[in-house]
C-alpha cells in the first residue's frame, strides 16, 4: 500500500496475539487553517467489527483515510500490529468499479495483488461465492445494482488477502435487503479472521454486526466503548447527545 | 435546378458503378488519412497519458500548447511542410515532395494535437476518478497509466475518429503539399475543390456523397462508442 510520509509503526503481536489491534495517536489533520482531526487518539480491539460513529463532519472517512495511507497527518501515529502493516484494505462509501465486468473488476484486482496466475481463477471463484456475484459474474460493473455493486467492492478489496479492511458507510444508499447481504458479507470476512472498521450511522446495523463502537466527533474520539452499553450507557456527553439527535456537528 | 438534379442523378451512377477513377480517389484518401492517424496515434496517445498522469515542470505550459495547436490553421501547416520538403529546405533531399508521404506527414502534424488534447482531458479525468482506488488495490505507476489506457479505450478510439475525420475533411495543406497531381496524390477534398472549379459537378457532388457518407459513419461510430462508453461514474 502506498504511504506518503506517515509513520506507521508496526509492532510484533505478543503470543497470544490478541492483546492489541490498530492504534491511533495524537492524529492532527489541517485543511485551510481548520483541524479535520484534532489530535484524534483510540485504540481498537484486534478482532472483529469495530464501528466508527458520530455526526457528519466528525472525522470519521477522514480518519480512514489516514489509516489507509492515502492522506498524511500533521502530527500523530497509526500503530498496527506487523501482521496488519501493508495488508490494508479500503472500500469507498461510493465504490469507483473499473469499465470492465464484474469478473473483469476482480481479476484485475488478483492481477495488481501479484497472485500468481495458476492461483487466480480458484481466488476468483472464492470471491465471487463469498459475495454471491456468481450469477452475475459477465455484466458490467457499471450496470449492476447498489448492492451488488457494493458487494463487488468490498471482495475486491480482498483481492490482496488484507488483515485490517476500512469500510465507509457500506449500506448508506442501500434498501433493507441489499443492507443486509453487506452486513452478512462483513460478519463473515470478521469471522474468517479479517479485522474490520466500519463507519456507519445506522444504530441497528452497528447493534447487529459491531462488538465496539468509537465515537467521534470534531474531529476527537470520545469514547471507545463495547457493545451493547454504547447504545444504552455512552460515557461522553457528545455521544449521548447524538444518539438522542440533539447534535448535528 | 434540373441540372444540379441531372448531376446528383450521375453522380449517383458514378458511385454505385463503382466509377474507377472515383475509386481511386476514394482509396488514397483513405489511405493517406489512416497512416497520418495511425502515425499521429502513436504521438498523442503517449503524450496525452504523460500530461494527464504524470507531474513535471512545464507541464501546464506543455497543455497550453497542445489546446493551441489543435485549431492549426491548414494552409500554415501545409506552408510549412512545403518549406521543410523543397529541394532547398532541409528535408527537400528525401524528395517527398508532391507525394503521398508527404500528405501523410502535413495531416500528421495537424492530427496529432486533436489526439493528444483528447486523450489528456479523457484520461485526465479517469485519473482523478481512479488514483484511490488503484492505489488502494496496490497499482505502482506504469500499472495505472495501464489500467486507465485500456479503460479508456473506448474514449481514445473516439478521439482518433475525431483525427480521422479532420483529416478526411482536411484540403488546404495537402493541396500544398501534394500538388493535387491526377492518379498520384489527387484525394477526395482537392479532387471535388478541382472538378467544382471546372464545372464536372458529377465527380464533385459524387465525391463529395462519399466524403459526407464516411463522415457520418464516423460520427455514428463516436456516438455508439461514447454511448457505451460513458457509464455512471459510480456504481
Amino acid at each position: 500500500m502506498p504511504e506518503r510520509g506517515r509513520r506507521i509503526i508496526p509492532f510484533p503481536l505478543p503470543p497470544a496475539l490478541a492483546a492489541t489491534g490498530l492504534q491511533v495517536e495524537g492524529i492532527r489533520l489541517e485543511r485551510e487553517g481548520n483541524a479535520l482531526l484534532d489530535g484524534t487518539d483510540l485504540a481498537l480491539s484486534p478482532h472483529g467489527i469495530s464501528a466508527l460513529m458520530g455526526p457528519n463532519g466528525a472525522g470519521k472517512t477522514l480518519l480512514l483515510r489516514v489509516i489507509a495511507g492515502l492522506e498524511t497527518p500533521e502530527a500523530g501515529e497509526v500503530r498496527m500490529p506487523a501482521h496488519m502493516r501493508g495488508r490494508v484494505g479500503l472500500v469507498f462509501q461510493r465504490p469507483v468499479l473499473l469499465r470492465r465486468s464484474l469478473r473483469g473488476n476482480l481479476t484485475h484486482a488478483l492481477r495488481l495483488a501479484r497472485v500468481p496466475r495458476q492461483d487466480r481463477n480458484d481466488r476468483l471463484a472464492e470471491l465471487l461465492e463469498l459475495g454471491q456475484l456468481d450469477r452475475i459474474a459477465d455484466r458490467p460493473a457499471r450496470r449492476l445494482s447498489g448492492g451488488e455493486a457494493q458487494r463487488l467492492a468490498i471482495v475486491r478489496a480482498l483481492a490482496r488477502r488484507p488483515a485490517l479492511l476500512l469500510v465507509d458507510e457500506p449500506t448508506a444508499h442501500l434498501d433493507p435487503r441489499g443492507a443486509q447481504a453487506v452486513e452478512a458479507l462483513l460478519g463473515r470476512i470478521a469471522r474468517d479472521g479479517t479485522k474490520v472498521v466500519l463507519v456507519s450511522h445506522d444504530t441497528g446495523q452497528v447493534s447487529r454486526i459491531a462488538a465496539e463502537v468509537a465515537f467521534l466527533h470534531r474531529g476527537r474520539c470520545r469514547e471507545v466503548t463495547p457493545m451493547p452499553a454504547f447504545l444504552s450507557a455512552p460515557q461522553s456527553a457528545e455521544a449521548r447527545a447524538y444518539l438522542e439527535g440533539s447534535i448535528l456537528l | 435546378m434540373p441540372e444540379i438534379g441531372d448531376s446528383i442523378l450521375t453522380a449517383l451512377g458514378l458511385i454505385v458503378s463503382g466509377d474507377p477513377d472515383l475509386i481511386e480517389i476514394v482509396l488514397l484518401s483513405l489511405r493517406v488519412s489512416l497512416t497520418a492517424v495511425a502515425l499521429a496515434a502513436m504521438i498523442g496517445v503517449p503524450l496525452g497519458a504523460a500530461l494527464a498522469v504524470l507531474r513535471f515542470p512545464g507541464r501546464g505550459a506543455l497543455v497550453l500548447l497542445v489546446n493551441a495547436l489543435m485549431g492549426l490553421p491548414p494552409v500554415v501547416v501545409g506552408l510549412f511542410v512545403y518549406l521543410c520538403l523543397s529541394a532547398t529546405g532541409p528535408f527537400g533531399v528525401f524528395g517527398l515532395l508532391y507525394t503521398p508521404g508527404a500528405m501523410i506527414i502535413a495531416q500528421t502534424i495537424l492530427v496529432a494535437p486533436i489526439i493528444a488534447a483528447l486523450s489528456r482531458a479523457t484520461l485526465a479525468e479517469m485519473a482523478a476518478e481512479y488514483d484511490d482506488t488503484l492505489r488502494m488495490l496496490g497499482a505502482s505507476p506504469t500499472e495505472t497509466i495501464a489500467t486507465l489506457l485500456w479503460d479508456a479505450r473506448f474514449a481514445l478510439v473516439t478521439a482518433l475518429l475525431a483525427g480521422l475525420g479532420r483529416a478526411l475533411a482536411e484540403v488546404g495543406a495537402v493541396m500544398l503539399v501534394g500538388g493535387n497531381i491526377d492518379h498520384v496524390t489527387r484525394v477526395m477534398t482537392t479532387a471535388i475543390a478541382l472538378e467544382t472549379s471546372r464545372g464536372a459537378l458529377p465527380m464533385a457532388l459524387g465525391l463529395g456523397m462519399v466524403l459526407l457518407l464516411l463522415t457520418l459513419i464516423l460520427n455514428a461510430a463516436v456516438i455508439g462508442l461514447r454511448a457505451r462508453f460513458e457509464g455512471p461514474a459510480h456504481a
